[in-house]
């Protein structure tokens, strides 16, 4: 297989093609560049609205299903029935990442604390340090998918083929991940996370940090303790080997779609899902509409997605029309063409 | 300080719990009529100029639509990150069911130089 020179994907690198910036790295107003449909004021304060009832309908069934299926597993300890219960609790609980990321927002609760409480356990969960990441993720709406300034592009060209292969069990994304929470307890930032984090926000960073090693490293020595590796199942772990759904799933948001465009519709994808995973993926399914317009909550999306749909491009009908049309591309980034990518066709309604 | 106060609107025109942007000599403005009476603040986020008049009014808050940063609406104070810098205030009052602005003298001086 030929291997091909990787692009600069840092924030840091200087970019050549990257969107040019002014002195405070940011271009202003790059807000107005994006593509964004006209839609009724009265019809998005509607869509916008909050309320914690909505919510408390999927968070609480959520911490009910991580808690039963927890202590079924923890129960099975020992048996082969492990194996299928650590598997339905992995998966549950790492659905904390679609949590950590509405919740990111602010967006799912109108009480600001249940919000915040929310946002920091899913952080946790996920190994997402909550400070960094909310900047992380700010900068990531700002300038989706443009090479040099989005530092969220997880599929980058060409494609990584097995390091997405890995990524199902977080092999990829997760330890680099982990070190970077370290190397932040100890005060050491890359020039990436200086370039997103403001410095007065560093500080409150690097002491979260500093929490989720002291946590996590308090469970492995519980777990040497007692000499069993239970403890370690519940706390860090389960994000690895039960992240195969949240892989599979996030991978539709924008893998082998257009980079440098100013327009969600090219570089974002929406795609019809089950019930139960649209439950666990806080139907960020819909991740056109959200990129659109982010103030929206998940439980909102669907019937923005009505609003706007005869303005985007159709929806993918399932997870396998999504990957019947990615898997070619990325093998064929990956093989002879880093820069090929998925065109999307945009309706001929789509003037607004 | 003094200022020059400038008609914004109709009370009317404004929704409860809702915002309006407004424009003056090439600045933005967003007019806001919460529970405790109308307020003014600069129209652009402190973080990335978003507009704020598309944003959201929760209660005292304006939450920008680009990153969800909050400001206390009357005083302008950033409470929730990416939002870190306050925006700036106007005083409002109402006359004859209008909304007045006023805007410090210097924003015509500038603006017309
Ligand atoms: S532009 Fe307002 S919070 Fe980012």
């Amino acid at each position: 297989m030929p291997s091909f020179e990787r692009r600069d994907y840092s924030l840091s690198g200087g970019v050549a093609d990257a969107v040019a910036l002014d002195g405070e790295r940011i271009e202003r107003r790059v807000e107005e560049r994006w593509w964004s449909p006209e839609i009724p004021r009265a019809t998005l304060k509607k869509l916008t609205r909050r309320g914690d009832r909505e919510a408390w309908w999927n968070f609480a069934p959520w911490l009910l299903l991580l808690g039963a299926s927890g202590l079924i597993a923890a129960l099975s300890w020992n048996s082969w029935w492990a194996v299928p219960a650590f598997f339905v609790y992995g998966t549950i609980y790492s659905s904390s990442d679609a949590r950590w990321h509405e919740c990111g927002h602010g967006t799912p609760f109108r009480t600001r604390w249940v919000n915040e409480l929310f946002y920091h356990l899913c952080s946790f969960m996920t190994l997402r340090e909550g400070y960094l990441w909310r900047w992380s993720h700010a900068r990531h709406h700002t300038y989706t998918l443009m090479v040099g300034r989005d530092s969220e592009i997880d599929i980058q060209r060409p494609a990584n083929l097995p390091g997405i292969i890995a990524d199902f069990l977080y092999l990829r994304g997760g330890p680099s991940e982990l070190a970077r929470i370290v190397r932040h307890a100890f005060g050491v930032l890359d020039g990436d996370v200086r370039d997103f984090v403001p410095e007065g926000e560093r500080a409150k960073m690097i002491w979260s940090s500093r929490v989720y090693v002291a946590i996590i490293a308090g469970v492995g020595v519980w777990s040497l303790a007692i000499e069993s590796f239970l403890p370690m199942m519940f706390v860090a772990t389960p994000r690895f080997y039960g992240g195969w759904l949240h892989h599979l799933l996030a991978m539709t948001q924008h893998a082998g779609l257009a980079e440098n465009v100013a327009d969600h519709r090219l570089n974002s994808r929406t795609v019809t899902i089950n019930p139960v995973f649209r439950f666990l993926y806080l139907n960020m399914n819909y991740h056109v509409e959200h990129h659109v317009f982010p103030m929206v909550p998940f439980h909102a999306l669907p019937k923005l997605h009505e609003e706007i749909g005869d303005r985007t491009p159709p929806a993918y009908d399932g997870l396998w029309a999504v990957y019947r049309e990615l898997i070619p591309v990325l093998i064929r980034q990956a093989r002879t063409d880093p820069d090929h990518y998925i065109r999307r066709a945009l309706p001929e309604t789509a003037a607004v | 300080m003094s200022g020059t106060w400038i008609e914004v609107c109709r009370t009317d025109e404004i929704d409860e719990k809702d915002v309006l942007g407004f424009e003056c000599r090439g600045e933005k403005y967003a007019i806001y009529n919460t529970a405790s009476g109308f307020y003014a603040t600069a129209g652009v986020c402190t973080h990335e100029a978003a507009d704020l008049s598309m944003g959201l009014v929760i209660d005292d808050i304006i939450e920008c639509p680009m990153h969800q940063g909050r400001f206390h609406i009357p005083t302008g104070k950033a409470k929730s990150a990416p939002a870190c810098v306050d925006l700036k205030t106007y005083a409002v009052k109402i006359e004859d069911g209008m909304v007045l602005i006023e805007l410090p003298d210097g924003t015509f001086a500038e603006s017309t130089a």
